[in-house]
């Protein structure tokens, strides 16, 4: 499916181009467009490479473990797959809490990390495991509460009330967060029913 | 409140810190292994954020979701949608960087306190860049077959699009 709206925006994007004589604006965007993504790549390691190292001392120390346990009623209904005391649960719970505080760039690692311990015990792997589909689904959904880059744009603009959208963009999380996860419940359920 | 979340993240490397002291942990070699492996997570990340930077830019420069809009523009006048705020809603699950640009543009145009402005803001903070987390979480791990994730995912954007507007009409409207 990834791969589908790749070639989906290759080719849609190429063709627009070419269909509104854009061609020599294509062709150096072929050449160069491999630019972009190693700049967010070196934009994203510094931060990453730091977080894992301070998540590497919270994971040796325990302290990632009780963190998990402190979630474990809310993180067990979710991920009935992972057992009690999986060290991805750990990395889950920092991730989720990391986005609701609207520090997305900071919940990257964290996430990362929690697909790679939930990767070790896949005997598929090039195939998604449950929890992983789900964990996706909750982070796509975006569980932002406090929206620090929009509240900062609305202050720069000079907004009279910027966090007036805190209440409706937590409604508006709440709605699309709930209904993937019922569509991801809804799922399973049908999978296991075929079994 | 924007204080308070100022001073989350330099709590949380302290606490963190102090609570590996307490315990007898030696922080600095755990360190050194933790960023060896951040290390090469994004060597094993780097093939799926360059494809999926590189595809999703060709699209967003292209244009084709102007040309869309302006094709539909009579249809959408009749029922008084403004046309912006709909192509934000459709970049938002594609590209995080590309739709707060379009919402910084809306501010200028509109501004942050008109309908059209906390609309904006609303979709941008109630959901998250599908495609690209889809593509940057399992491409780390090399899952190929990622299951209903996408569907799902497109589903809860498509949800909380719906959403914002309902709602942003109710509180504001």
């Amino acid at each position: 499916m990834v791969t589908f709206i790749w070639i989906f925006f290759i080719v849609v994007g190429s063709l627009t181009f070419c269909v509104t004589g854009h061609l020599k604006e294509l062709n150096s965007f072929i050449l160069s467009g491999g630019k972009d993504g190693i700049e967010l790549l070196l934009e994203m390691m510094p931060l990453l490479v730091l977080w894992t190292g301070i998540m590497q001392i919270a994971e040796d120390s325990g302290l990632l473990e009780k963190f998990s346990n402190l979630l474990r009623p809310f993180l067990s209904k979710l991920f009935p797959s992972l057992p009690r005391n999986h060290p991805a649960l750990g990395y889950i719970a920092s991730n989720i809490c990391a986005n609701a505080l609207g520090l997305g760039s900071a919940a990257t690692p964290f996430g990362l990390k929690a697909m790679e311990c939930m990767q070790n015990d896949n005997p598929h792997k090039e195939c998604a495991t449950e929890a992983m589909v789900t964990f996706l689904v909750l982070n796509t959904g975006g569980v932002t509460i406090v929206p620090t880059t929009v509240i900062s744009l609305r202050m720069i603009h000079g907004s009279v009330n910027p966090t007036e959208i805190i209440i409706t963009s937590i409604l508006a999380t709440l709605c699309s967060n709930v209904s993937g996860l019922i569509f991801d419940y809804i799922k399973r359920r049908k999978k296991l029913a075929k079994t | 409140m924007l204080k308070l979340s100022e001073l989350i993240v330099p709590l949380f490397v302290i606490g963190i810190l102090l609570y590996g002291f307490l315990k007898k942990v030696n922080l600095y070699d755990s360190f050194l292994i933790g960023a060896k492996n951040g290390l090469v997570t994004i060597f094993h990340i780097a093939p799926a954020v360059i494809a999926m930077v590189f595809a999703t830019n060709l699209f967003l420069k292209s244009n084709f979701l102007g040309y869309f809009f302006s094709f539909l523009s009579p249809i959408l006048n009749l029922v008084h949608v403004p046309i912006e705020v709909l192509s934000m809603a459709l970049i938002r699950p594609i590209s995080g960087t590309a739709s707060l640009a379009v919402m910084n543009n809306l501010f200028s145009l509109y501004g942050p306190d008109s309908f059209v402005g906390r609309l904006a803001s609303t979709l941008q903070g109630c959901t998250d860049t599908t495609i690209y987390v889809l593509a940057l979480y399992f491409g780390s791990i090399k899952v190929k077959n990622t299951r209903h994730a996408l569907s799902a995912g497109l589903f809860a954007d498509f949800v909380g699009i719906v959403a914002a507007f309902v709602i942003t009409f109710l509180f504001f409207g």
